[in-house]
C-alpha cells in the first residue's frame, strides 16, 4: 500500500458549547446514523489506506467506545489495522499533545516503523467523501512536498474558522493565513494533507526540536516558500461540524435529496458501527414530514423538518420542528420542541417546551432520570 | 484441547414450498422478516444469547442468500477462533454421495463436525419459527432430568392441538407417548421441533439408523430413543410463531406493528441480531402519510403507508398508497401505485400507476392452498410494468412486461411465473 493514514481526533472547540462537554468532536453523531469520524475512516478504507492511526486526547471516552472494534470500517486486518493513540507519558516526554504537529511528533515511532511511502493526514470532524488516491496522484504529479486539500466555502460567516489559501495558476500555495479577521478569499484548507512519510518525519523532528507544535502555523505557513506546497481543490460536498451552527446545518443538509443520495446511495458507502436496533416504528398519532428517522425510533407525535438519530421515543401529542435529536432520547407526551439540538440520552419531561428563538439554535441538555418520571 | 458443552445444529436446508414464490430462489430461513431481519436471525440470535457459540448451519436448497447473510457470523458474534458458525452443505464422499435426505440424515452426514467439538449435548434447531428462547434453561432442565433427549414443547389451545405433534407426559414431564396430528388430542403440549440430545445418545442413534431412508428426527430418531431411553418435555411459554405459510407469515409480520406488540423487538434484553447492509436513516417526505408501520433503514417514503412492514432501502413513490402489505428490502414502488394486502419480496420494481390487490376474490387457479386470503405475492427481483391491475390471490415471479397482462390486467386467482423454480 502506498499510504498510511493519520486522523487528528483530539480536538475540542468552544464553538460547540455544551455539545462537547461529553465527547470529542470526532465522536459527534452526524446525519442520523453516523459519527463524524466515520467519514474520514470510511474514506481511508475506501481509498485502500489499510493502516490508520487515530490521535485522540480531549474527552475520548465516547470516541474510544465507537472505535472499540475496527471491523466496521474493515480495518481488522493482519496487514495494517486501526490504531488509537492517546498521549502517553514516556521516558522523554511528559506532555499532553500540545498541538497537531506535537501529536504527530509524539507518535514518530509509528511513522518510523511503517514502510508506506506516503501519509494521508485528515481530521475527524469533517463530513465528506474523498478518494485520497486522487490527491496522492496529484501530489506525485506536482512533485509536491505537501499537498493541502482545499475547498471553496460559500457562507462568508464561516470563513473566520478556517485557514485561507491563495494559490498560483499551477496550484502552488502562495499564501496561507490561519483564521484571519479579514479573509482574502474563500478558498480554505480542509485539514487534509498528503505528504511523503520521510518528509513528515524530518519536519516533525525539526519542529519538536524547536518546540513548535502546530501543523498549520509551524509547518504549512512557516515552510510555505521553502517547500513546494500545493493545493488540491475538491469540489464535492465538504463540511466541518466544529461549531453549533455548522453542526446543525450539516445535519439539515441531509434533508436535501442530492446530498442524501450522494452520501447514502452513491458509491462508495460510508460505514459505521452497527447498533442492532429494530426498524423505526410509527404508531397511531405519528405525523412525520420531511425528516430523517433512524433505526430504533418509536414515534407517536408530529415531527417536521428534523433529523432523528437512533433510538428516539417521541411521546403522544408531541410537536417537533426543525430539530436535531441525538441518540437515545426519550421525549415525554405533549412536548413542543422547535429549533433545538437535543443532547443524546436526554429525557424530556412530559409537557415541556423548548424553542430556539429568532432562528437561534437552542441546545437542550436534560438529565432527568428516565425511570423516575411518570 | 477443544471442548464445548453444547453445540447447535441448525437445519436450514428446506425450501419452504408453502411460501410460494417467496422461496422460489432462496431457502425459507433466508426469507426477510419484520422489516430488517431474516427468519434465521431468530434461532441464531437465540443461540448466542443463550451462550451457544458453536453453530453448524445445514444448507441444501438455494443456499446463496443464506451464505452471504451468515458470512463468518460477525453480526451474531459467531466469528470465533474455536467454534462460531459453520455452513455445512452436503458434500461428495468416496462412496455413498448423497443429498441430505432427511433431517436426521443431514445431521448424520456431519457427525465429524460434531465430534470435532467434543460436546456433551447437541441442540437441534429448525429455521422456520419466530421466537426468543433461552436454550440454556432448556439445557438446565435436560441436565436436571438426566434425560437422553429433551423436546421443547409449547402449550397450545386444545382445539388447535390436532394440527401439531403432541407429547403425552407424566407428572415428571417424562414423555410417555407421542401423537402426530391426533384427531382427539390427549395433551396440548405441541412439539416445537427443537431437541437437546445427550451427544452419546444422538451419535449412537444416528449410526444405528444410518441405513434408514430419509432418516427424520420426528419419524425415526425420536421413536428410536423413546424405545431405549428417556425423553422429557421442556415447556416453553412465550411467543412462538410458525411462519411456514403465506398467511401465518403475513400475520406475524403484521403483529409487529401493534401498539405494544406481543413479540417485542424493542426490548433491550435478548436482542435480535442481523446483518445490516443498509446503515443510513430513512427519509420521510413532506407529502407522506404513515399510519401504523415499521420501516427499515434507508427507506424513502414519498407516498402513503398504512398498516405495513417496510424493509430497508425501499422506495415508496409519490402518491402511492400501500396498505396491509409487506415490502422487502430494496424494492421500489413507482408513483401513483396502489398496493393492497401484498407481499413483495426483495429488489422488485413495481411500475407507476398500478393497482395491486383489486377485483373480487377468486381462488388461485394453480395453488389455491398456497395463494389465498386475497393476497398478492410477488417473488424477488420481479418487475411489474406501469399501469397494470393485479387481482387478489395472485402470484408473480420474474421480469414481467405489459404483454403478460392481457388488457393490462392480471385477474384474481391468476399467476405469472417467469423466474425461479416453478414449485
Amino acid at each position: 500500500m502506498r499510504a498510511l493514514g493519520i486522523i487528528l481526533a483530539g480536538g475540542n472547540s468552544g464553538r460547540m458549547h455544551e455539545l462537547s462537554n461529553k465527547r470529542a468532536i470526532a465522536a459527534m453523531p452526524v446525519a442520523g446514523s453516523y459519527r463524524a469520524i466515520d467519514f474520514a475512516l470510511s474514506n481511508m478504507s475506501n481509498s485502500h489506506v489499510q493502516k490508520v492511526a487515530v490521535l485522540t486526547q480531549y474527552n475520548s471516552r465516547s470516541l474510544n467506545e465507537h472505535l472499540s472494534s475496527s471491523k466496521w470500517w474493515d480495518f481488522g486486518r493482519k496487514q495494517g489495522g486501526l490504531f488509537v493513540f492517546p498521549p502517553t507519558i514516556t521516558n522523554d516526554n511528559g506532555f499532553w499533545y500540545r498541538g497537531t504537529a506535537d501529536a504527530i511528533a509524539q507518535n514518530l515511532t509509528f511513522l518510523r516503523n511503517s514502510h508506506e511511502p506516503y501519509v494521508v493526514i485528515a481530521s475527524g470532524d469533517c463530513v465528506y467523501k474523498l478518494d485520497y488516491n486522487k490527491v496522492l496522484e496529484y501530489h506525485i504529479e506536482k512533485k509536491a512536498d505537501i499537498t493541502v486539500v482545499t475547498t471553496e466555502v460559500t457562507n462568508p460567516d464561516e470563513l473566520d474558522r478556517f485557514g485561507i489559501v491563495e494559490t498560483a495558476e499551477d496550484g502552488r500555495i502562495t499564501n496561507l493565513q490561519e483564521k484571519p479577521l479579514i479573509p482574502s478569499g474563500s478558498l480554505i484548507s480542509t485539514g487534509i494533507y498528503v505528504i511523503r512519510r520521510r518528509q513528515l518525519i524530518e519536519l516533525m523532528e525539526q519542529a519538536a526540536e524547536e518546540e513548535r507544535f502546530d501543523f498549520v502555523k509551524d509547518i504549512l505557513i512557516r515552510y510555505k516558500d521553502a517547500k513546494q506546497i500545493y493545493s488540491y481543490k475538491m469540489d464535492t460536498y465538504w463540511s466541518n461540524i466544529a461549531s453549533v451552527e455548522s453542526y446543525y446545518r450539516t445535519n439539515m443538509d441531509f434533508l436535501d435529496k442530492n446530498i442524501r443520495n450522494y452520501f447514502y446511495k452513491e458509491y462508495p458507502d460510508v460505514y459505521s458501527k452497527i447498533d442492532d436496533l429494530p426498524p423505526a416504528k410509527y404508531n397511531p398519532g405519528a405525523v412525520v414530514k420531511n425528516s430523517l428517522v433512524s433505526s430504533g425510533c418509536i414515534i407517536n407525535g408530529v415531527v417536521e423538518n428534523s433529523v432523528l438519530f437512533k433510538k428516539i421515543f417521541v411521546g403522544n401529542n408531541c410537536t417537533i420542528k426543525n430539530c436535531v435529536i441525538l441518540n437515545d432520547v426519550h421525549i415525554g407526551d405533549n412536548t413542543y420542541l422547535e429549533n433545538c439540538i437535543i443532547e443524546s440520552r436526554d429525557t424530556i419531561r412530559p409537557n415541556s417546551k423548548y424553542v430556539g428563538e429568532d432562528g437561534k439554535i437552542k441546545i437542550v441538555v436534560q438529565k432527568d432520570d428516565r425511570f423516575s418520571i411518570g | 484441547m477443544i471442548k464445548k458443552e453444547m453445540i447447535a445444529m441448525l437445519l436450514a436446508g428446506g425450501q419452504g414450498s408453502r411460501l410460494g414464490v417467496l422461496t422460489s430462489s432462496i431457502a425459507k430461513p433466508a426469507v426477510a422478516f419484520g422489516g430488517k431481519y431474516r427468519i434465521i436471525d431468530f434461532p441464531l440470535s437465540n443461540c448466542i444469547n443463550s451462550g451457544v457459540d458453536t453453530v453448524g448451519v445445514l444448507t441444501q436448497y438455494q443456499p446463496l442468500r443464506l451464505n452471504t447473510h451468515i458470512g463468518i457470523g460477525i453480526p451474531w458474534d459467531l466469528d470465533r477462533n474455536v467454534g462460531g458458525v459453520s455452513i455445512l452443505p452436503p458434500y461428495e464422499k468416496s462412496k455413498n454421495s448423497e443429498w441430505y435426505t432427511g433431517t436426521a440424515n443431514a445431521i448424520y452426514q456431519n457427525l465429524k463436525y460434531m465430534e470435532y467439538y467434543n460436546p456433551e449435548y447437541v441442540l437441534i434447531l429448525g429455521g422456520d419459527h419466530i421466537y426468543k428462547m433461552d436454550y440454556e434453561s432448556m439445557l438446565d432442565f435436560h441436565k436436571q432430568k438426566k434425560a437422553d433427549v429433551t423436546l421443547a414443547t409449547i402449550p397450545v389451545p386444545i382445539e388447535e392441538a390436532s394440527r401439531f405433534g403432541v407429547a403425552i407426559t407424566d407428572a415428571e414431564k417424562r414423555i410417555l407417548e407421542f401423537e402426530e396430528k391426533p384427531a382427539q388430542p390427549r395433551s396440548n403440549l405441541a412439539s416445537m421441533g427443537i431437541y437437546i440430545f445427550t451427544w452419546k445418545v444422538l451419535k449412537e442413534a444416528l449410526i444405528e439408523l444410518s441405513d434408514q431412508k430419509g432418516c427424520d428426527f420426528g419419524k425415526h430418531v425420536i421413536p428410536y430413543c423413546h424405545e431405549r431411553g428417556s425423553i422429557y418435555a421442556y415447556e416453553y411459554n412465550g411467543y412462538w410463531k410458525d411462519v411456514g405459510t403465506l398467511q401465518s407469515y403475513w400475520e406475524s409480520n403484521m403483529e409487529l406493528i401493534d401498539l405494544i406488540p406481543e413479540f417485542n423487538l424493542y426490548e433491550e434484553f435478548w436482542k435480535i441480531y442481523t446483518k445490516s447492509e443498509v446503515i443510513p436513516p430513512q427519509y420521510i417526505s413532506e407529502d407522506s402519510v404513515i399510519e401504523r408501520a415499521i420501516i427499515g433503514e434507508g427507506a424513502e417514503i414519498y407516498g402513503q403507508v398504512y398498516n405495513s412492514v417496510i424493509g430497508p432501502g425501499v422506495v415508496i413513490g409519490e402518491n402511492c398508497v400501500v396498505r396491509d402489505s409487506i415490502i422487502m428490502k430494496g424494492t421500489v414502488i413507482g408513483e401513483n401505485t396502489v398496493v393492497n394486502k401484498a407481499i413483495i419480496a426483495e429488489n422488485c420494481y413495481i411500475g407507476t400507476n398500478c393497482e395491486l390487490g383489486v377485483f373480487d376474490e377468486v381462488p388461485n387457479s394453480w395453488k389455491p392452498d398456497i395463494y389465498n386470503n386475497g393476497m398478492v405475492t410477488i417473488g424477488e427481483n420481479s418487475i411489474v410494468p406501469d399501469r397494470v391491475k393485479i387481482g387478489k390471490n395472485t402470484a408473480i415471479s420474474g421480469g414481467t412486461t405489459i404483454d403478460d397482462y392481457p388488457r393490462g390486467i392480471l385477474a384474481s386467482g391468476e399467476n405469472i411465473i417467469k423466474a425461479g423454480d416453478r414449485v
